[in-house]
């Protein structure tokens, strides 16, 4: 299945989300890796406000390629999610409903995506010229001194994604390379 | 003996700096758009259409192929002929600097591992160095991104694990590594030699082209067969399932001491980029 969604994004629309669906996103994306995500922690702990309001956001894990004269942003792929493993079940416990990025997660961020009706979503990894095309716009809102870190706030129209991991734990890694293998043997017998 | 300056260094450094980031080796691009056509599985076959289509989008907007343009690994073949004039390794990292800055490239390098400040220019380089007969330099930017680095392992096998012992942690790591080096990968083994120097053929792996056996015909069927096993795992593009999870694997090997077998393995992505000058 193939969803339009835009955001700001409500945990209804995301439940009828099913991993291996394909998604098209337009509105309004966060940038945050290792180290916003890292500098969010430390403003949680002193019971600071967040450079963007968690609920209903969308956080895409990349640091972009500068951009040309003329250009809004430069290459946009995404980097890989595990390492903000530790991080994400707060923020999903806080609101934050949609993580965009690429690779596996662990057992504690799939049991917060479930608790909190959240998703996963894989933007295609490596394809960093393709994935630029559906941004519209960019701005640094927060920490410019982390460089290709700093957080960002994108606008961006039918970006490109798959649902990895669903509401309901499903998980594409495992049951897309499962329904493949299960298919090679169907053939073979 | 033959003079070489270090503006001459920086400048063709600066070059393969940026070109290696947006134009594929002819190999892999090969191998990219034979995997888009032979993919059966459709969820594949589509990520494989949508990286194809990448490719294209890099070289038509200039844009790096991926946003993680890398540690630059410079490798240098030094002809024992030639006299630097200037300071070699000075010479590498300014033309890094001058390529990554003026290429519109990320700068990914942080200047202490723990302490973790942002350089600002992509220095220093990761710098290998090659003695070889003659009078000339051959230059090799191969920029690193670190999605497919981070999922790289090495182990110190038995000498009786041998043949199978290397091919199980081969094919463990793949594993191992799932979708987080953004499959299809390309994979760099380095079999002997010293814990460190199994790393190293492991890296220089990487630099051969995929469609270029190892001369020993021995390690041409261990390449092959093992790409075949990798290629019957599943994990496809981008981990979604699929045949095509590796486009190429290149074993390198080393003499090695009687007590050990060491075993690296280096993990490279679909965007697997070499970018070579002769001076």
């Amino acid at each position: 299945m193939e969803y339009r969604l835009k955001t700001p994004l409500k945990k209804e629309e995301l439940s009828v989300l099913r991993a291996g669906d394909r998604v098209l996103l337009s509105g309004t994306v966060y940038t945050a890796r290792d180290a916003a995500h890292q500098r969010m922690m430390e403003r949680l702990d002193r019971g600071e406000e967040l450079p963007f309001a968690l609920e209903g956001s969308a956080i895409y894990y990349v640091g972009p390629t500068p951009e040309r004269p003329g250009q809004v942003i430069g290459s946009a792929g995404p980097t890989t999610s595990g390492r903000m493993d530790k991080f994400s079940p707060r923020l999903l416990d806080l609101g934050q409903p949609v993580m965009i990025g690429k690779g596996a997660r662990s057992r504690e961020v799939k049991e917060a995506i479930v608790r909190n009706g959240a998703v996963y979503l894989a933007a295609m990894g490596g394809a960093g010229a393709v994935m630029s095309a559906s941004v519209d716009s960019a701005r640094v809102v927060c920490w410019a001194d982390l460089g290709c870190e700093a957080v960002r706030q994108l606008h961006v129209t039918d970006m490109p994604l798959t649902v990895v991991i669903d509401s309901r734990g499903n998980d594409l890694y495992e049951s897309g390379p499962a329904a493949y293998l299960e298919s090679v043997e169907r053939m073979e017998n | 003996m033959r003079n070489i300056s270090a503006a001459q260094i920086t400048e063709a450094v600066a070059g393969l700096c940026v070109r290696a980031n947006r134009e594929l080796p002819p190999d892999i691009e090969r191998a990219m758009r034979l995997a888009e056509k032979t993919e059966p599985w459709p969820i594949g076959a589509d990520t494989m259409s949508v990286l194809c289509r990448n490719i294209d989008a890099a070289r038509e907007n200039c844009l790096p192929i991926c946003q993680d343009t890398g540690c630059a690994c410079v490798f240098a073949e030094l002809g024992q002929e030639v006299h630097i004039e200037g300071d070699f390794e000075a010479a590498v990292n300014a033309g890094v600097a001058l390529g990554y800055t003026g290429g519109y490239l990320r700068k990914s390098m942080v200047k202490d591992p723990l302490r973790r400040e942002n350089t600002g220019d992509n220095t220093p380089a990761a710098i290998t160095v090659r003695l070889v007969p003659g009078d000339g330099l051959k230059l090799t930017v191969a920029p690193k991104g670190f999605g497919s680095e981070n999922m790289s392992r090495l182990a110190m096998l038995k000498p009786a694990d041998g043949v199978e012992g290397v091919k199980r942690f081969v094919l463990e790591t793949v594993k191992l590594a799932g979708p987080n080096p953004c499959p299809p990968v390309v994979l760099g083994v380095g079999i002997g030699g010293t814990f460190d120097k199994a790393a190293y053929l492991a890296k220089h792996a990487l630099l051969r082209p995929i469609d270029e056996p190892n001369p020993d015909p021995w390690y041409a069927a261990l390449e092959k067969e093992l790409l075949e096993e990798i290629n019957a795992l599943g994990i496809g593009p981008q981990g979604f399932g699929g045949k095509t999870t590796a486009l190429g694997l290149n074993i390198e090997t080393m003499p090695t001491h009687v007590a050990g077998l060491p075993v690296a393995v280096n993990i490279s992505c679909h965007v697997t980029r070499r970018a070579s000058a002769v001076l």
